[in-house]
């Protein structure tokens, strides 16, 4: 019975693992560029729903609060690409790597500056709220993460899969040039695109609120949801998922199961040992170059 | 404008072209010996920092900027240089011997990773370095007996022959050694890149299908980049440990890799120059802000300081300027300059416009 | 005994038979070429050779020794150097670097002998670069040498490819369509090229090409292939009188008229 409060409750955190790593993987699939700060992201996106929502701010209803903040942040995303991103167009790839990296402070910096340092609590009408099946005890805001995480993956799945803007963003990760000369917006593309990363991580980053208190820093979480996404294969929405329920779903089991200090590597271990037998993750996406 | 006319093939083996290169760097050694007489203290050990810093980015610019393979854990390297040493030193063993061990452990390590590395490219290399990097971090908790865990771990005063090098007592010993030690490691990379060897590691950098073509085993080439860069940064942790004085697992902390990372980087990647401009850089920028913090409190009353995080907002907002405005890193800036003066006035304005390169999948290999 | 005997190899990528049961034999001294439409196969038959790719099924062997079983970078230590159909050049590279590193299987230093660079690395060195410069002179890269890659015209890099090819030293060449995106004066230099080469160098040649006029100027023996499979094999006049080969490939006077 331990083990299953130990599983449900690592499938949740997995689940944000998963979100955030989702939108890494939107920017990768659309641009092949890696957004370091998506971590970050979530956790604007996190203060922002707060902002929005708590009854010391601004005081509006939950399910007002938050599609209000997934609007805000997807203007932020697309003001990052259209501001920084665009600029640095066709540098090679870590200057992108780079770039986001120091955007990740400025916007550690932002939240820090209206919120402050000390951790905050997102109110949310399903915290607290608990459902006892027998002696296991599932809380309403896991359900949701779970449930939200599934429909969204299934969505973003279908929207690169099957609608005319998915598979252009695509064509336009494989050959940027090649996609111009047939008519994709690239630079409009990328900045919808950076736009969608910044909503799933705004959900991503309520999501995590609704589980304990807030403060600029939980933006490190990115570094795992990285894992997530490259142990999944980057460029794979499923992938991604899965990359971030393994090690969501590996913590736990690891700290309760393994001699101390394994707990902190265990996802770091499970990730290498992924790469070193699938060199391009589980959903490996890389393929030879014809020469 | 200087017209190098060269008649021996020893021109272009050489590692400066001419003796205005040569006598050039001569000079800045000159002065760079004699710095502990021009400057106080305090800027000794600043500089002292700088050339550790640019030793460790020489550690990883031989991986990045000359193998093409992305590091995001380097400071793994760090760690294990300076705790193999100060252990080592602890346990009895002579400064002289415990150095270059510390190197060896560290370029053994790296070469040991390197074996499964290397069937990794770009991100997913970069990732497993960081995976690396983690556990690296807590193996150095768990092995508290040697590393002394959380607590950390004093590394002792250098002393060879009589000398002794402390970091307080005698700053300017210190000094001199990490200047040494730098200056060695400078020519050998120097060589290293003049050599079949250096060519093999820039093959594998920039057409793996063509190395292999040519005899070249990727995998072993990759090994030895790895073997050497991890080794001369370990080498760079172990000077760290001493100029430090005192230290724990903090110390080599994700920002250290990032740090390490943006030297190369904004330094200039692929030139072993850059390594020194982009280790000055991360040692200075926060010099500066803290000066202009304090000009700007003591000349307008403004209190930065009273805002946590400025310091590295600014860093962040210098690094972004960077990365939009001079791509080729401080080096590159350096070489467009000098070129724009050795043609004067004859350079053309667009000299310099950078080939805009569309962005082709690295999903093919 | 023949230099590359090439014994019924084929290669399968999931369903796609890219090649499927070629076998030839290509003499010292000789010029082979090896033409057909696109995705025939051709530059697979080369990256088999090169041990690029897996062989599915069959053999090879070069000088007497089977190779069936080495690794791709074990190939050109053995004397058998290629070039690539889309160019495969070090872009970050002067051109003068790129031959040098043509030189590398001829290596006589370790890595720690080159850190410290003694002597012997310097007299290596001054080798090397002499084998390079008579690879330059052979190919007129003279106004070229200290020239990145990156801004090169087209056809001159195709001429470094070959050129790094050569300062391998080697007893076979791989080229994979040296003419192609060519101007009507460069295919010709090639044709020179390649004379020289087995004339001069007792070079044997084994190409890729589509250029027909190419072929019939310097190749002694041609093989056709379609689809993965031999359609045939001979001197270039057989070859362009097989009603197959004509049929798949070079098309007929008749099928114009219409």
């Amino acid at each position: 019975m331990e083990l299953l409060q130990l599983l449900f409750g690592g499938i949740a955190n997995g689940c944000i693992y998963g979100l955030v790593a989702l939108g890494f993987v939107l920017i990768y699939k659309a641009s092949e560029g890696v957004n370091f700060a998506q971590g970050d992201m979530m956790m604007l996106g996190a203060f922002i729903a707060l902002g929005f929502g708590n009854a010391d701010q601004m005081g509006w209803a939950f399910f007002l609060a938050v599609p209000a903040a997934m609007a805000c942040m997807f203007g932020v995303g697309w003001g990052i690409e259209r501001v920084f991103v665009r600029r640095i167009f066709g540098q090679p790839q870590f200057a992108l790597v780079i770039l986001t990296i120091a955007l990740g402070f400025v916007l550690r910096f932002v939240a820090g500056s209206i919120w402050g340092y000390t951790p905050l609590v997102l109110e949310t009408p399903f915290s607290g709220v608990n459902f006892y099946f027998g002696s296991v005890v599932l809380g309403a805001a896991d359900l949701v993460t779970i449930l939200v995480t599934a429909i969204l993956t299934l969505l973003l799945w279908a929207f690169f899969a099957y609608t005319r803007i998915g598979l252009a963003a695509q064509a336009a990760s494989q050959n940027q040039m090649a996609a111009y000369i047939v008519g994709v917006p690239v630079m409009r593309l990328n900045g919808f695109i950076w736009g969608l990363s910044g909503v799933v991580a705004t959900v991503a980053g309520v999501l995590y609120a609704t589980k304990g208190a807030i403060d600029p820093n939980i933006g490190l979480l990115g570094i795992k949801a990285f894992a997530a996404a490259v142990i999944g294969g980057m460029g794979s929405l499923p992938g991604a998922l899965l990359g971030g329920l393994l090690i969501g779903i590996v913590e736990p089991l690891a700290g309760r199961y393994a001699p101390g200090e394994f707990a902190q590597m265990s996802p770091y271990i499970i990730m290498l040992v992924v790469l070193v037998t699938r060199p391009g993750g589980l959903f490996s996406q890389i393929q030879m170059k014809k020469v | 404008m200087r017209i190098v006319f060269k008649t021996t093939y020893d021109r272009d083996i050489d590692i400066h072209e001419h003796w205005g290169k040569r006598g050039a760097y001569l000079a800045l050694l000159a002065v760079m010996a004699v710095l502990p007489f021009l400057v106080g203290e305090y800027y000794l050990a600043e500089a002292t920092n700088t050339l550790i810093w640019a030793l460790a980015g020489m550690g990883l610019m031989v991986l990045v900027g000359h193998t093409g393979q992305v590091s995001l854990g380097h400071a793994a390297f760090l760690a294990i240089g300076a705790y193999t040493d100060a252990a080592l030193m602890n346990a009895g063993l002579p400064f002289l011997v415990s150095f270059p061990l510390a190197g060896l452990a560290a370029g053994l390590f790296g070469a040991l990773i390197a074996i499964p590395a290397v069937r990794m490219s770009g991100i997913y290399l970069a990732i497993a370095t960081l995976a690396v990097f983690v556990i690296v971090e807590e193996m150095v908790i768990l092995l508290s007996p040697i590393t002394g865990g959380v607590g950390g771990i004093f590394a002792p005063t250098i002393e060879v022959f009589g000398i002794s090098f402390d970091r307080y007592a005698e700053l300017a010993n210190l000094y001199w050694l990490v200047l040494v030690v730098v200056v060695l490691v400078t020519w050998g990379y120097a060589n290293l890149m003049r050599s079949p060897t250096g060519r093999s590691f820039l093959a594998v950098r920039d057409s793996e299908v063509s190395a292999r073509a040519l005899g070249i085993n990727v995998t072993r080439t990759r090994a030895l980049a790895f073997g050497l860069s991890s080794g001369v940064t370990g080498l760079a942790g172990a000077l760290m440990g001493h100029y430090i004085g005192f230290f724990n697992y903090e110390l080599f902390s994700i920002f250290i890799s990032i740090n390490l990372l943006l030297v190369v980087t904004i330094g200039g990647l692929g030139f072993i120059q850059g390594a020194f401009l982009g280790a000055i850089l991360i040692t200075t920028v926060p010099q500066a802000i803290a000066i202009f913090r304090d000009w700007a409190n003591a000349s307008l009353g403004v209190d930065l300081g009273g805002i946590p995080g400025l310091d590295t907002m600014i860093f962040s907002g210098v690094l972004i300027a960077f990365i939009i405005y001079e791509p080729t890193g401080l080096y590159g800036r350096w070489l467009k300059i000098r070129t724009w003066w050795e043609l004067f006035p004859l350079a053309r304005k667009d000299m310099f416009r950078r080939q805009k390169s569309y962005l082709k999948t690295e999903r093919m290999k | 005994m023949s230099l590359l005997k090439v014994e019924d190899i084929a290669v399968h990528f999931g369903g796609v038979k890219a090649v499927d049961g070629v076998s030839f034999e290509v003499e010292a001294g000789e010029v082979f070429a090896i033409i057909g439409p696109n995705g025939a196969g051709k530059s697979t038959i080369f990256n088999l050779i090169s041990r690029i790719y897996p062989l599915t099924k069959g053999r090879i062997w070069f000088d007497g020794q089977e190779i069936t079983g080495l690794k791709a970078h074990q190939i050109a230590p053995l004397g058998i150097a290629r070039t690539f159909q889309n160019i495969e050049l070090f872009d970050h590279s002067t051109v003068l670097q790129n031959l040098l590193m043509g030189r590398h299987t001829h290596r006589a230093t370790n890595f720690v002998q080159d850190i410290f660079f003694l002597r012997k690395v310097r007299r290596e060195e001054h080798l090397h670069r002499q084998r390079v410069e008579e690879v330059i002179e052979f190919l007129e890269l003279e106004a070229y040498r200290n020239k990145m890659i990156a801004g090169l015209p087209y056809g001159v890099r195709k001429v470094v490819e070959i050129g790094r090819a050569l300062a391998l030293g080697p007893k076979l060449i791989l080229l994979d369509e040296p003419a192609s995106g060519l101007s009507v004066e460069e295919s010709q230099e090639v044709a020179f090229w390649i004379e020289d080469m087995r004339r001069d160098m007792g070079l044997t040649v084994l190409m890729v090409e589509h250029d027909m006029g190419l072929v019939t100027a310097v190749a002694d023996r041609v093989l056709a292939v379609a689809n993965g499979r031999t359609l045939a094999q001979g001197t270039p006049a057989e070859v362009q009188a097989d009603r197959d080969v004509q049929a798949a490939y070079l098309g007929t006077s008749t099928e114009d008229a219409a």
